[in-house]
């Protein structure tokens, strides 16, 4: 207690005198620090110390230090400015501990205050919990007399409002609306931008006023905020500002000089026009005009684009912007002005105007090899844009051209729109295949190419879809394949994967299929990864099958003399010239060759840790091991061999099995599958919905484990009795997979999975061989849809063009993806809206008195009016019914206060009101009310 | 509107950051890298637009002026025009060129609320106030001279304060 005591009277001294230093010498030497030569005499101000910062005794050591001392207001402000400075240029620095001495100091004198609101509007995000103590002292700068403290306020406001805030201030806000300083009411108006997104209500009190501000003459700097604001607005909903296009409207005709706000109304009518093609047409010939005579680069280019974009109908603003914008190409010294001027043609679209890109095509060719890398792009984007069937194969050997000549990246840039244009709705405008397929191969032996997943799924996909290629398909594999030095490039696997695929699967297309085994074997593929390699080992395995066959069929043909050569197999049909060729290939020495050269090669990945690999490699061998000991003794002489080939009929049925089409698979083929009886798809899923809310289930993969396995069933045991199982099991089980089900249900497909079963040829997990008996319900499926959706031929060509196997399901994959709308933007745009028709609903004389009227409520009002919103949308409805009875009266009235509009237009008003009489329905709710005003 | 304002030097060090909506501070020391590798890797008399619809969210272009050892870098949206952009960082040199007499890398570390305030008479809230130097400077003197009356009043006599 005495302890606690004596603490407190030792404290006592040097706050007093702190505090009397303080009021005396404003806080300038506050140190707490006593003079050395009187230690404590608390009711005396020392005499000021020669140098006050540098005392010449160090401090007498405080015991009992109870708490660190309050810095004044200058300390705390320069502390500030130093976290400000810190953590605004080394941003990993977490400012937020002095969050509530930077409010403290918010209060004090203009030198401190100013590094405090820097120092909150740069750190505090607007879901700060310290804002709550913002309001009062908000309120109080706001108010203040002198403009740089309000200034403050409306800044931090601007940026940093949250909804309360924004609410709690709107009545000083719309008071400073309407301030006779026009840097205030400038301020004001910005700041607006934010309140209003952050608490719609606002737009009830001061939308008056931002729109009268569109009329401010004394500051054009008022003018040029409100109209800011108002293109900040119209980016998210521009068919709510519909009603104020008549003021718009007079803005563009008056701001004769002012290129800013010139600039932002063509940015706003661009908007407005695609909704109201009444504006377009009001506003086309002034647009014209300010092109012609302009000479500000800005302005051009916002009058070139808005044409563009949004007056693409008006063919004579369409020359001569196109006229102008050649002006802007034409400029070989400053690279932005042509920059922008592509960006810009790209705006209009090649479809519409094809004639008006390619006058430029020329510079925008040349454009392809400029330095600027933004130029470079542009411009390509341009060309892809001009490519149509006739000029395909033309353009992309320039472009590839191109792509050799320049830098890694703009080169990929380069390919990746090549293969996307060409991909294009299932390669719509590729007509020669062969052309294609030979261009993907050179794009994949291009170094610099990154493309390697879109090639491969390409290679894959055209061989699935497009027969007629399948030829030259095959070739181009082999000549990848047999590259050695494509082997160590990481890039090129997945290249290479489709490659090995595609000459398993079209062997038959092959001219010499010793020459792919040879490929397929050789002593780079050890750097290829398990993947990949496991894909070669399978057509190794497809390609040998085929050559044993085929040996078979050929002695076959020899012993029973050239007359069955038609009954022969059909695929040797398919490729009748070389089949002469081929004849001379199928040896019994080549055969034995080609066991010997597997068996050598595939000896070493029995030791391989890959399970794909084994697997597959095990397939192999033991197809090797069958075909020579199963007949074990005379297998080392031709005619043993030949015989044993054929007593083994395994060799056949493997042929048979692999020469079973793959067509390409249905997005949507998942869903045709029908549900068997008994099977609870839905139910358990949404309980598991509710124990595993956001849990990723990527179940693809068990998917097609699944589906493997059954496959797989049905090559081992007898494929009959399987197809007659496989519908009864779920039935037979049903009770069963439901307990399975509830006890492991994160293991099963979720719904929502469904249609979302990859397009894409899944290399590693390729189905065994299939017995053509045992194909299960859904390869029946997807046969027949293969089938069923064959699309026709494009008659003009030249050289027909190929088919293209394409599904019913693929084009449904693409689901088109609402974009959801922040519901704070459609609170926005309702209330706006709300303020708008009300606004016009009302008489003018009511007007003034309503806007006093709104200037003395305090904001719970009008949070109460937000309640009653879809009320308030009833009475417009009905507001604008009675409207339209009083229409003519109205006419007059409007006519006569927005003259500059409506000077020359009266004879057509009854012409153009009958126009809307007869169209209403795909009008907007708005419209009947511009209708008076630009009419 | 303008979504940023950033002024670095040539080796990436920040000078000036000013983020109009908010970002935490790390997200705000990954634009920069982003956008200073970006820099680095263009050259010279290239145009002065960048689409920085992954640096900085969708719909965002920076356009950027390299000035002796400076890059003054704006970003902004679809609301802005790029050449008007451009100016605007004409204007913004102009005035620190004014306010410092032949501005330089140094006056900018130096000077770091002065260079706030500037900027917050140019733009406003993300959106463009005032594009006059003139008019800006004036506002600017103005302020200093409220802020020279008031801590004259509350504070020790100069001659104390400057020693």
């Amino acid at each position: 207690m005495g302890k606690a005591l004596g603490l407190g009277k030792a404290v006592g001294p040097p706050k007093i005198i702190t505090r009397s230093m303080k009021t005396k010498n404003g806080g300038i030497i506050d140190r707490g620090i006593p003079d050395a030569k009187n230690p404590r005499r608390p009711h005396q101000i020392p005499p000021l110390p020669d140098h006050p910062h540098r005392p010449r005794h160090p401090p007498p050591p405080r015991r009992h230090p109870p708490r660190a001392p309050l810095p004044d207001p200058s300390t705390k402000s320069t502390a500030l400015q130093k976290l400000t400075y810190l953590s605004s240029l080394h941003p990993p620095i977490d400012p937020s501990f002095a969050s509530f001495h930077a409010i403290e100091l918010l209060p004090s004198s203009p030198p401190f205050k100013r590094p405090s609101y820097l120092f909150i509007s740069l750190t505090f995000p607007s879901s700060h919990d310290l804002l709550l103590l913002l309001p009062n002292q908000l309120r109080k700068d706001l108010s203040s007399p002198n403009h740089p403290n309000a200034s403050l306020a409306l800044q931090f406001l601007a940026s940093r409002a949250s909804s309360d805030l924004a609410r709690d201030l709107t009545p000083e806000i719309f008071t400073l609306l309407n301030s006779s300083k026009p840097i205030l009411r400038r301020k004001a108006t910005s700041a607006l931008v934010g309140v209003f997104t952050a608490c719609p209500d606002s737009v009830r009190v001061c939308f008056k006023r931002l729109v009268e501000n569109l009329d401010s003459s004394d500051d054009a700097g008022v003018l040029s905020a409100a109209v800011g604001v108002f293109c900040e607005l119209s980016r998210t909903d521009p068919a709510s500002y519909l009603p104020l296009v008549p003021e718009f409207y007079r803005v563009f005709v008056d701001a004769k000089r002012n290129n800013w706000v010139l600039i932002k109304i063509l940015k706003i009518f661009a908007r407005l026009c695609p909704i109201e093609p009444r504006l377009a047409r009001r506003v086309v010939e002034p647009v014209c005009d300010l092109m012609r005579r302009t000479m500000a680069k800005s302005v051009l280019l916002e009058c070139i684009r808005t044409v563009f974009s949004s007056l693409a109908d008006y063919e004579h603003a369409v020359e001569l912007a196109v006229e102008k914008n050649k002006e802007l190409l034409g400029c070989d010294e400053d690279a932005n002005l042509r920059y922008l001027g592509l960006h810009a043609l790209s705006l209009l679209g090649s479809e519409r105007y094809p004639a008006a890109v390619m006058e430029c095509k020329e510079t925008i060719i040349k454009s392809l090899s400029d330095a600027d890398p933004n130029i470079r792009r542009e411009s390509l984007r341009l060309v892809m844009g001009m490519v149509s069937e006739g000029n395909l194969v033309e353009i992309s050997r320039i472009l590839v051209g191109y792509a050799s000549k320049s830098d890694p990246d703009f080169c990929n840039e380069i390919f990746g729109s090549i293969l996307s244009v060409c991909a294009r709705n299932f390669y719509e405008l590729v007509v020669d295949f062969d052309w294609y397929v030979s261009l993907l191969g050179e794009i994949a032996r291009n170094v610099n190419c990154r493309h390697g997943e879109e090639v491969e799924r390409q290679l894959v996909d055209i061989g699935m879809r497009v027969e007629d290629s399948r030829m030259e398909l095959v070739s181009v594999a082999r000549e990848l394949l047999m590259d050695p030095a494509l082997l160590g490039n990481p890039l090129l696997d997945r290249v290479l994967s489709a490659a090995a695929w595609v000459s398993g699967e079209y062997v038959r297309f092959s001219r010499n299929p010793f020459e792919l085994v040879e490929a397929l074997l050789q002593p780079r593929t050890d750097f290829l990864p398990p993947l990949v390699r496991a894909v070669y080992v399978q057509s190794t395995f497809k390609v040998l099958v085929f050559c044993l066959r085929s040996y078979l069929l050929q002695s076959e043909r020899e012993s029973s003399g050239e007359s069955d050569l038609e009954v022969g197999d059909g695929e040797l049909n398919l490729v009748g010239k070389k089949r002469e060729k081929r004849k001379e290939i199928f040896t019994y020495e080549s055969m034995k060759y080609l066991l010997d050269l597997v068996e050598t090669a595939f000896g070493p990945l029995l030791e391989c840790s890959d399970v794909e690999i084994l697997e597959r490699t095990r397939n192999v061998l033991g197809l090797v091991r069958v075909v020579r000991e199963i007949q074990g003794q005379n297998v080392e002489n031709e005619e043993g061999f030949k015989e044993g080939l054929k007593m083994c009929e395994i060799v056949e049925f493997i042929d048979a099995a692999f020469s079973e089409e793959l067509g390409p698979v249905s997005g949507s083929a998942q869903e045709r599958v029908i549900v068997p009886d008994g099977l609870v798809l839905r139910k358990d899923l949404s309980i598991l919905d509710t124990i595993l809310p956001n849990e990723d289930l990527s179940l693809s993969e068990s998917f097609s484990l699944r589906s493997n396995k059954f496959k797989e069933v049905g090559w081992v045991s007898q494929p009959q009795t399987q197809n007659n199982d496989e519908p009864e099991l779920p039935s037979e089980s049903t009770s069963l997979l439901v307990e399975h089900r509830r006890r492991h249900g994160l293991y099963y497909l979720p719904t929502e999975c469904e249609n979302s079963v990859p397009n894409d040829y899944p290399p590693a997990n390729e189905p065994l061989s299939l017995l053509p008996g045992s194909v299960d319900a859904t390869e029946n499926d997807l046969a027949r849809l293969a089938e069923q959706s064959l699309v026709s031929k494009k008659p003009k060509q030249v050289k027909p063009r190929p088919v293209v196997v394409k599904l019913d399901g693929d084009e449904v994959s693409v689901s088109a993806e609402k974009l959801k709308k922040d519901s704070r933007e459609t609170l926005l745009s309702g209330v706006v809206q709300d303020v708008l028709l009300g606004e016009e609903r009302k008489p003018e004389s009511s007007r003034k008195k309503s806007s006093d009227k709104s200037s003395r409520r305090r904001v719970k009002d009008v949070l109460k009016d937000g309640e009653t919103i879809s009320e308030l949308q009833e009475h417009v409805s009905d507001g604008q019914r009675q409207r339209s009875r009083r229409h003519k009266h109205r006419t007059h009235k409007e006519g006569s206060s927005h003259r500059s509009l409506s000077k020359d237009d009266d004879p057509h008003s009854k012409h153009k009101s009958g126009e809307r009489a007869n169209c209403p329905a795909n009008l907007n709710v708005q419209s009947p009310v511009i209708q008076d005003f630009l009419l | 509107m303008i979504r940023a304002v950033i002024v670095m030097n040539t080796q990436g060090q920040p000078r000036l950051t000013k983020f109009y909506e908010y970002q935490t501070p790390e997200k705000q020391h990954e634009i920069i890298r982003q956008v200073f590798e970006v820099l680095r890797n263009r050259a010279e008399n290239v145009s002065n637009f960048i689409q920085a619809d992954a640096i900085c969210g969708p719909d965002t272009q920076l356009v950027y002026k390299h000035l002796a050892t400076l890059y003054f870098v704006f970003a902004f949206d679809s609301s802005e025009n790029e050449l008007a952009m451009l100016d605007l960082i004409q204007v913004f040199v102009e005035t620190l060129d004014k306010c410092f007499k032949n501005v330089c890398e140094l006056d900018i570390v130096f000077n770091f609320n002065k260079m706030h305030t500037v900027l917050d008479e140019i733009i406003f809230g993300g959106q463009v106030l005032e594009t006059s130097s003139e008019e800006v400077m004036k506002v600017v003197e103005e302020i200093a001279k409220l802020e020279k009356s008031s801590s004259a009043i509350s504070l020790v006599p100069k001659y104390i304060s400057r020693r």
